[in-house]
């Protein structure tokens, strides 16, 4: 069908995702606003009464949407608190969001690095042992089921008093909770040559390691990227909660749990946002280096 | 002596493994390996522990674990109602239930779900953890604000399978559907949820454990003097690490069952599936 302007602009509903994307996240906004007026009028009326002037719609609308420290923040409010923190505050400042930021994200990636290590091999040892599979593989389900991020507290403590302290004890966290999906992604991945190619070596005796190397591995790499997309976001997940209980070593999570102590909503939220910025920054850089990496080999799916 | 006790115990299981491992596959004899794993961890963590003098502040023995959790029922039993059952639960119900309906809603009108589901795969891979603070804020300490973030952070994972599950059924099937006169309602119940079942089931295995996280660190942001997550964070500062793994004990256990539960009752619904038929 040629693509006229007509029914070019009907192809754009119909099909498409950046229209209804967009207009689900205004949707979200304005609902944002609205509710933003809803939570924070009555500390405005409290305050209107204490002074006792009468509040028009307008001054009310406009004064919810402009506190200090409102129990919502606007969209605009927490836009501005970031920029304040990231652009006009020096990096090395406590009060800066990229000095928190910039320690949540190497605890992140200390974690994902150790915990994509640790699951690659536990990977291989499970494919290649059977004893290995049955013993190990119920334990690796069981651990996740288990809400290990309830036991941060304690590793950050301990690890603390054997003296390890800093960067290591939150990765450690971050490491546990990432290798679980690159470990199931990677058994799939590795397993993933039907008996005829691994037959197929065999007829070329080709010993275990060759097997592993030019044929499981190239083939398990579309299942490599997505475990490593999951890991990632787990990785930083462990690391914003293992900040929580270390009190005083700064993170975003850090940042969080003291503007919940403090009641300032604003940190709160602009930590939210950081956070999930991060996240997206992190998974969008391993979805190109994905495309780039299966494009080369050809996997493209 | 007990660490050569244990390691040799150890290697006695291992080699057990080995053998079952080469056996005919049963139902039985594969239980004994992760077992035999379990019970050799154990003792080489508490003859470490011995050998080594390891202080009890770094960690306890499993022995003394096993003594504080036996002698402190009352306490985990309470933790566990408040955490488990008010916050994780009843979150995990209200989470699930609003996100179905959501992707019922989406899967009628094509715009919200092209424009729903992107929006869902993003913020599910987001640490929406981080909101914990906000809604404790917003609904108090008590367990309402933790189901409240359990609510939340299942709600995407669900939304997502759920509405891809939906969309699973083929179009031959649902022209026959329609060749039969069916209504929207029974298309739903007898052919598209039904193909969407595994997707559904998928979603709700994730978030069992997320459900619990959620709950046990929303109880870091402020909680009643009751709750898994307030114990551990009261007792850990004080160095009562035999009560922290007691209460981990019960988390554990908690979260098992809790998988498991939704893992049978996947069983009971989705029989016909290929990946639970062949194994009774």
């Amino acid at each position: 069908m040629p693509v006229t302007p007509m029914n070019n602009r009907k192809l754009i509903w119909s099909e498409g995702k950046v229209v209804p994307v967009v207009s689900i996240i205004l949707f979200i906004v304005i609902i944002w606003y609205g509710f933003s007026v809803v939570l924070n009028a009555p500390w405005e009326y409290d305050k209107a009464k204490r002074s006792s002037i009468t509040l028009s719609k307008v001054e009310l609308i406009s004064n919810t949407w402009s506190q200090k420290r409102p129990k919502l923040p606007t969209p605009h409010q927490v836009t501005k608190e970031i920029w304040d923190t990231t652009v006009n505050k020096k990096v090395t400042s406590k009060r800066s969001l990229v000095y928190h930021g910039l320690i949540t994200f190497y605890e992140t990636i200390y974690g994902f690095v150790f915990g994509t290590c640790l699951g690659i091999l536990l990977a291989i040892g499970i494919v290649y042992n059977r004893a290995t599979a049955m013993s190990v593989m119920p334990w690796i389900i069981t651990s996740q089921t288990i809400p290990i991020l309830a036991i941060a507290p304690m590793i950050v403590v301990a690890l603390g008093s054997a003296g390890f302290s800093g960067l290591m004890p939150i990765a450690i966290i971050s490491m546990y909770l990432s290798f679980f999906p690159v470990v199931v992604g990677m058994v799939k991945g590795l397993k993933s040559p039907d008996q005829l190619e691994i037959d197929q070596m065999k007829t070329w005796s080709a010993s275990k390691f060759q097997v592993l190397h030019k044929l499981r591995a190239p083939r398990s790499m579309p299942y490599f990227f997505t475990s490593l997309k999951l890991g990632m976001a787990a990785s930083l997940v462990g690391a914003i909660v293992g900040e929580l209980p270390s009190g005083g070593g700064g993170g975003l999570g850090f940042r969080m749990l003291s503007g919940s102590t403090f009641g300032n909503t604003l940190h709160i939220w602009s930590g939210l946002f950081s956070a999930a910025i991060l996240a997206g920054t992190l998974i969008a850089i391993i979805g190109v280096i994905q495309k780039i990496v299966l494009k080369r080999m050809s996997l493209e799916m | 002596m007990y660490f050569w006790a244990a390691i040799i115990f150890w290697i006695l299981a291992w080699l057990v493994n080995i053998w079952i491992s080469h056996q005919k596959e049963s139902r039985l004899l594969s239980l004994f390996p992760p077992v035999l794993f379990g019970v050799s961890i154990i003792f080489i963590w508490e003859s470490c522990v011995v050998t080594f003098n390891v202080s009890p502040v770094i960690l306890p023995p499993p022995s003394a674990i096993y003594v504080k959790f036996m002698s402190s029922i009352p306490i985990l039993w309470e933790d566990f109602v408040q955490t488990a059952i008010k916050g994780a639960l009843s979150g995990y119900l209200i989470g699930c239930v609003a996100a179905f309906i959501v992707s019922l809603i989406a899967d009628k009108f094509n715009f919200l779900e092209r424009g729903l589901l992107p929006i869902g795969n993003f913020l599910a891979a987001m640490p929406i953890i981080g909101i914990a603070p906000i809604l404790v804020m917003w609904y108090g300490y008590g367990w309402q604000s933790k189901a409240a973030v359990v609510a939340v952070m299942v709600f995407f994972p669900i939304l997502v399978n759920t509405v891809q599950g939906l969309k699973m059924s083929d179009q031959i099937h649902r022209d026959l559907m329609q060749t039969y006169n069916a209504s929207y309602l029974q298309t739903m119940m007898k052919l598209r949820l039904s193909t969407a079942m595994p997707f559904i089931f998928n979603g709700l295995k994730i978030c069992t454990t997320l459900a619990l996280i959620g709950a046990i660190v929303a109880e870091f942001f402020g909680s009643p003097i009751r709750g898994m997550g307030f114990r551990i964070s009261t007792e850990a500062p004080r160095f009562a690490l035999d009560m922290v793994w007691a209460e981990i004990t019960v988390a554990a256990m908690a979260g098992s069952l809790f998988y498991g539960g939704v893992v049978l009752l996947e069983k009971w619904i989705t029989f016909w599936h290929p990946s639970q038929r062949g194994k009774t």
